[in-house]
């Protein structure tokens, strides 16, 4: 990776826009090279200003008004089961949008270097999340194998309260959780150990309430079990075997259960 | 699949509609749309997707026509074209899909300020909407400080070349994706990219020119 490649990469660094191998291999180079980290520092800085200045602009009240009157009357809205999150951010809401599906001429590099879809974003997300959790002190923000002490920690720190059970007894041991971020949003991990191995379960939000059955997935190397329930997206990532993740993710939905219903 | 119906009314203002574009002066005559038959459902549908954007499009309108009334009747126009269009949206995002209607109403009305000599924009009009914009605020420090950057920083964001502009506002801004503002632009996500790094790189060096001269 060379200064000149990065000077375009460090904005999809900086935006997220950037796959988990990619990501890792700018950061290398920035690490390296005091030009490009300087670079990426302005940036950020620049960011920050940005994000603290209001420079969006509210419509206003005459012209929403204008537009009810000249659009057509609507149909009273159809009767809805689900419980509409009004006034609570869903932490991973952009990621519904996106990925037309356009003839997209892009160069090379863009090809090589952009995520395929937006699972596999989120997912490549993940995975990198892991990675970096895996690095020395950034494990942990709360140290308990005690999920009384674990989940209150999380209260105001995240729009989701994410269970935290203890699997000790099944043969995952809890050690913690910590707060991380995934495309610039706040996500709950939970950290849980088997043998020497660690595995990350990140608990978000997500507006559909349905319960979707698990699904496995290979990235980098590292597996990742992604499922739904009551409104919550999970994904358990780590090095462990599929089917000793898979016997995590079974345990644990097992024992979300018996909650639930106990 | 809904079909499209086109009543004597509805005729009527699609013809007003292109009246419009050729005189290019957007939005406000336009007939009300719902003084024709139409279809309450896919009415109840089109407001339920478009009208949550009304901010962001607004924003949008804003910073590409420099303009507080001509980004009223632009934003108008835009809904009324999108509306005129959803049968045939095929998504799955709305907002990019919106800011592209957006995008050619504000191509005619370049084109109409061009044509006419004295369609600069109005300076002392935007002062005084700036003071306006200002006394409406909390004055705690912070408040002001906060409040001088967003009126700098919209200021330089203001010199960008167009294209650069319209990326920069469009990420930065209205955060859209690399792959949403390729689909708002018709350009390849390598264009979005290297647009990006050009307007950030020069807002910053217009912006540390500015702290030099504080």
């Amino acid at each position: 990776m060379i200064c000149d490649e990065t000077e375009i990469l460090i904005h999809a660094l900086t935006d997220n826009e950037l796959d988990a191998s990619h990501a890792r291999e700018v950061e290398v180079h920035i690490a390296t090279c005091p030009r490009c980290t300087a670079e990426l520092n302005s940036y950020r800085q620049m960011r920050e200003m940005m994000n603290k200045a209001e420079l969006r602009f509210t419509a206003p009240a005459s012209l929403r008004q204008r537009l009810d009157e000249l659009l057509p009357k609507p149909a009273p809205a159809a009767p809805s089961n689900v419980t509409p999150l009004t006034g609570r951010r869903s932490v991973l809401r952009g990621f519904a949008l996106g990925s037309a599906v356009s003839a997209l001429a892009a160069t090379l590099l863009v090809t090589v270097v952009m995520r395929q879809d937006d699972q596999q974003m989120i997912e490549s997300e993940i995975v990198s999340s892991h990675l970096r959790s895996l690095q020395p002190g950034h494990l942990i923000d709360v140290v308990s194998t005690d999920q009384h002490t674990v989940k209150p920690w999380f209260n105001g720190k995240l729009d989701v309260s994410p269970p935290v059970i203890d699997l000790t007894a099944q043969g995952f041991t809890l050690i913690g959780g910590r707060l991380d971020y995934v495309n610039d949003r706040g996500i709950g991990a939970i950290v849980y150990k088997r043998r020497a191995h660690v595995i990350n379960l990140f608990v978000a939000q997500t507006s559909n309430t349905a319960h979707k059955p698990a699904k496995m997935e290979t990235i980098q190397g590292f597996n990742i079990r992604r499922w739904s329930d009551r409104g919550m997206n999970f994904w358990a990532v780590s090095d462990i075997g599929a089917d000793e993740l898979a016997e995590f993710g079974e345990k644990f939905e097992a024992a979300a259960q018996n909650n639930k219903e106990g | 699949m809904q079909s499209i119906i086109i009543g004597p009314g509805q005729g009527q203002w699609l013809a007003a509609g292109r009246a419009h574009a050729d005189s290019a002066t957007v939005g406000r005559a336009a007939m009300p749309a719902n003084t024709t038959q139409h279809d309450p459902e896919r009415a109840r549908r089109f407001r339920e997707a478009a009208l949550p954007h009304l901010d962001d499009v607004y924003t949008l309108a804003r910073y590409l026509l420099r303009d507080a009334s001509d980004a009223e009747d632009a934003v108008q126009e835009c809904y009324l074209r999108a509306l005129k269009h959803f049968d045939t949206y095929r998504g799955p995002a709305m907002k990019p899909w919106l800011f592209a209607i957006l995008r050619n109403v504000c191509r005619a009305e370049y084109a109409r300020r061009a044509a006419s000599p004295n369609a600069g924009i109005d300076d002392t009009a935007e002062a005084a909407e700036q003071t306006l914009w200002r006394e409406e605020q909390q004055t705690p420090e912070a408040e002001l400080l906060r409040e001088r950057d967003a009126s700098t920083i919209r200021r330089l964001v203001d010199t960008l070349a167009e294209p650069f502009k319209e990326t920069f506002v469009l990420r930065e801004i209205n955060d859209l994706s690399y792959r949403e503002i390729a689909d708002a632009i018709g350009a390849p996500v390598g264009t979005v990219m290297s647009r990006l790094a050009r307007a950030r790189a020069m807002l910053r060096s217009a912006w540390l020119r500015e702290q030099e001269q504080l």
